[in-house]
């Protein structure tokens, strides 16, 4: 490419920009002054630029610039103002229809369960745990065992009036605390325990009798608990034939129900929550699996 | 600036020095600056050539522009919902759509791919015929040319727009101006105003434009393209190349002797004589080159160079030199192609007294063309087996299991589908891995997922183990999901948890 050169006309001496490394000059090839001054045209505007924009970095914090513009600040009204509008749309609907009506339609259902799954964080996980599971005394939502129902209506209700919440409509029943009260005697509550363990194939105490247990639970729980020992949702009496034990399955844990009674308290939501987001809660807990 | 000038040069002004101060003197001689290292521009007034790389230019220019103003325009059908827009950067949606193919974010890779291409085939373009883009195709070109255009119509050729850039100010002369910046800035509202119909539904958004109802920022985007086309096509043109395009840089490091490129041929031109004289000197014998030294090439070039100093890197390679020099030797009855498309090897093979030699095909344009194929081949091949439906699986973080009343075991799934063709879909979705396992979709039936057109629905999805099915307490799983409408079908694994034995 070199040669190229037009060999008749040698080139004149070339400008340098009077730099040289080793013998090795730099070529003077002018840039246009225009070039120059769009440098300086950028350097003017960056000064104007500090004092409206934020520029400069201090110890704590930075130079805000007149215009007290923030791009963060931007952002966060913009999705402030989405997430209100939508509420606000979204809150109107919810409020208007009933959990039937909510979960036929799916685009309310998909606004239902996102508004319930956030709303269970922030009021029902320090029970429940975050997902739902639950802890000895606190019911697990996840499965299939409901005390009070497990219908989303029967889930909105207990959710709305609580249990033993001091609601006039609240969920009311006691496990009396037959030992402290005299009606069964430890050898009793023994027996009572290790017959009901037995109708899930779980070991009871040793050596206590189960037909003296099986006669004393026709006598004294069934009324609330039924003959076959399967529960009654209308009094929170829980099923006592399946793996799911809400106060532990060890022999100890159950003579300790027997002897002492258990008042678990779920609190009304009514007044709390609005009734938007009760009705999402009982979707969002119904929908995790375990609704009849 | 120039390529040509070669290193030697260098060494030859040392040694001129060296004899002019004595030797001593070039060793510590630091040469001088000669001159500001800044300058004024010095208005390039191309004057008009014919001549087949001018018409090859028309063509090009007209079918650039037509496919740029006209694109937005072209409808395409894709069902109800959907924009019918042939070409539409949907940034709202996050869709691009060409033609029946609709690109989604995630498939930013064939952007990726398409600039790697890009690249290739500009690597390609320069080992065989050197800066075809930057002479025909490049905007920055087509714009200028066009822009000259409306100048030459306006103002007269190079002579006439000299003599009017020399003369006081005057009413025709405002009157002149006055037109020629005017049709220009008319041509880069244009340029700018159809910029913006790639991002909307043309028809739609010409009529708000025209109604002052369109958002804000398609004003501005047309406002901020007026003034660079304006600025870039009408005042900067050739700096713009010199200056601020990386290209020509490249290309200089990318061409070698086998690539065609415009080339004056010195041998057959040198040296320059007028007619008269190289009539004298042929007739006692003597060598007279076959350029007569008439500028004609010089007065042609719209990046201001002369191309007989050799390859440089401010020639865009337009060719006009070429029909400016065919055109005086064709009044002056020698042959044509004292300029023209050559490469450096036959330069010097024709030097030897050798005959020509091409060499196209050659390693690097081989590996350039595989490279080109091969890729463009992959993206195709990619785009044709794209999935247009997605399935995600996301077992539950907490808790892996839940145990039911009856004792059976449960996981749960959060599950998103995503629906990439036009028109609501209804998929159906099976686990496999666990015999006898059950599926449930909350809020729905696993035979029959519905999702939106073009768009991602999530489902919770539970799967149930009998009780005494008693699984392992990992379980691979995999998901099935198929369309029937289309028997397309999308496949996700994941594991099904189960307490220890």
């Amino acid at each position: 490419m070199a040669d190229t050169a037009n060999p008749g006309t040698p080139p004149a001496a070339p400008e340098t920009t009077g730099h040289e490394w080793d013998g090795i000059a730099e070529y003077n090839n002018p840039l246009p002054r225009w070039w120059l001054y769009t440098l300086y045209a950028t350097i003017v505007w960056s000064f104007g630029y500090w004092v409206a924009y934020p520029a400069w970095p201090l110890v704590s914090g930075y130079t805000g610039g007149v215009l007290g513009y923030s791009q963060r600040q931007t952002v966060l009204d913009e999705v402030d103002a989405v997430r209100r509008d939508r509420n606000a749309r979204g809150q109107t609907q919810l409020a208007g229809a009933s959990v039937a009506e909510i979960r036929a339609d799916p685009a309310l259902l998909r606004l239902a369960l996102a508004t319930g799954k956030a709303a269970f964080g922030d009021n029902c996980a320090a029970c429940h745990g975050t997902s739902a599971t639950g802890r000895t005394g606190y019911p697990n939502l996840q499965d299939d065992d409901w005390l009070w129902g497990g219908s989303p209506e029967e889930i909105e209700r207990t959710i709305r009036y609580g249990a033993r919440s001091g609601n006039g409509e609240a969920h009311v029943g006691d496990m009396p605390a037959f030992g402290r009260d005299g009606v069964l005697k430890r050898d009793e509550a023994e027996a009572v325990a290790s017959y009901v363990l037995s109708l899930s194939g779980k070991p009871g105490v040793a050596g206590a009798s189960l037909e003296k247990g099986a006669e004393t639970f026709a006598g004294t729980c069934a009324a609330c608990h039924g003959e076959t020992a399967k529960g009654n949702p209308e009094m929170g009496a829980p099923n006592l034939t399946d793996p799911i034990w809400l106060y532990g399955s060890s022999p100890e844990q159950v003579v300790a129900t027997v002897m002492n009674g258990r008042k678990g308290v779920m609190p009304a939501w009514e007044g709390r929550l609005d009734p938007a987001t009760i009705k999402s809660l009982a979707v969002y807990v119904h929908g995790l699996g375990g609704g009849h | 600036m120039s390529l040509a000038r070669p290193t030697r040069t260098v060494e030859k002004a040392t040694a001129r020095r060296a004899g002019k101060f004595g030797a001593a003197a070039t060793r510590t001689a630091i040469p001088a600056v000669t001159g500001s290292l800044y300058a004024a521009r010095t208005k390039i007034q191309p004057q008009a050539v014919r001549g087949t790389f001018r018409r090859i230019k028309w063509a090009l220019l007209a079918v650039t522009l037509v496919v740029y103003y006209a694109l937005p325009f072209i409808r395409w059908d894709r069902g109800p919902g959907e924009p019918s827009q042939a070409v539409l950067l949907d940034l709202d949606r996050g869709r691009f759509h060409f033609f029946s193919i609709a690109l989604w974010p995630q498939d930013v890779t064939y952007v990726m791919g398409l600039l790697i291409l890009a690249a290739l085939i500009l690597f390609l373009m320069n080992a065989v015929a050197g800066r075809v883009w930057c002479g025909y195709l490049c905007p920055q070109t087509v714009w200028t040319d066009l822009f000259l255009a409306v100048e030459r119509l306006i103002e007269g050729d190079r002579r006439e727009r000299l003599k009017l850039d020399a003369a006081p100010w005057s009413m025709e002369k405002i009157a002149l101006r006055t037109m020629k910046h005017s049709i220009w800035l008319l041509i880069a509202w244009w340029t700018g105003g159809a910029w913006v119909l790639y991002f909307a539904d043309a028809p739609t958004l010409v009529v708000q434009l025209a109604t002052f109802q369109a958002p804000a920022p398609a004003y501005v985007a047309i406002l901020t393209l007026t003034a660079t086309t304006y600025l870039l096509a009408g005042h900067m043109r050739e700096q713009v190349c010199t200056y601020m395009c990386p290209w020509p840089r490249i290309q200089a490091a990318l061409t070698d002797e086998h690539a065609y490129n415009i080339l004056y041929r010195d041998a057959r031109g040198e040296p320059r004589v007028s007619v008269k004289q190289a009539a004298a000197l042929r007739a006692v014998g003597k060598p007279a080159g076959d350029c007569v030294d008439c500028f004609a090439c010089v007065t042609a070039c719209p990046a201001g160079i002369d191309i007989r100093d050799g390859l440089q890197m401010d020639c865009i390679q337009c060719g006009l030199c070429v029909d400016a020099c065919d055109t005086v030797m064709g009044r002056l009855g020698r042959p044509a192609g004292l300029i023209g498309y050559d490469t450096e090897a036959n330069r010097r093979s024709r030097a030897a007294g050798r005959g020509p030699v091409s060499r196209i095909v050659r390693p690097r344009t081989i590996l350039y063309a595989t490279l080109v194929a091969g890729i463009g081949g992959f993206m195709l091949y990619q785009l044709g087996a794209r999935s247009f439906m997605g399935l995600s699986v996301l077992h539950d973080r907490n808790p892996l299991y839940v145990t039911l009343s009856d004792g059976s075991i449960r996981n749960g799934y959060t599950v998103r589908l995503s629906n990439k063709r036009p028109g609501e879909r209804h998929y159906a979705l099976a686990v496999e891995g666990l015999a006898g396992a059950r599926v449930e979709v909350v809020g729905g039936a696993p035979g029959d997922l519905p999702v939106p057109s073009d768009a991602t629905q999530e489902f919770r999805v539970l799967v149930f183990a009998a009780a005494d099915a008693r699984p392992d307490p990992s379980v691979q799983l995999t998901f099935h999901l198929t369309d029937a409408s289309t028997g397309e079908t999308a496949r996700a694994q994941d594991t099904f948890k189960a307490p220890a034995p």
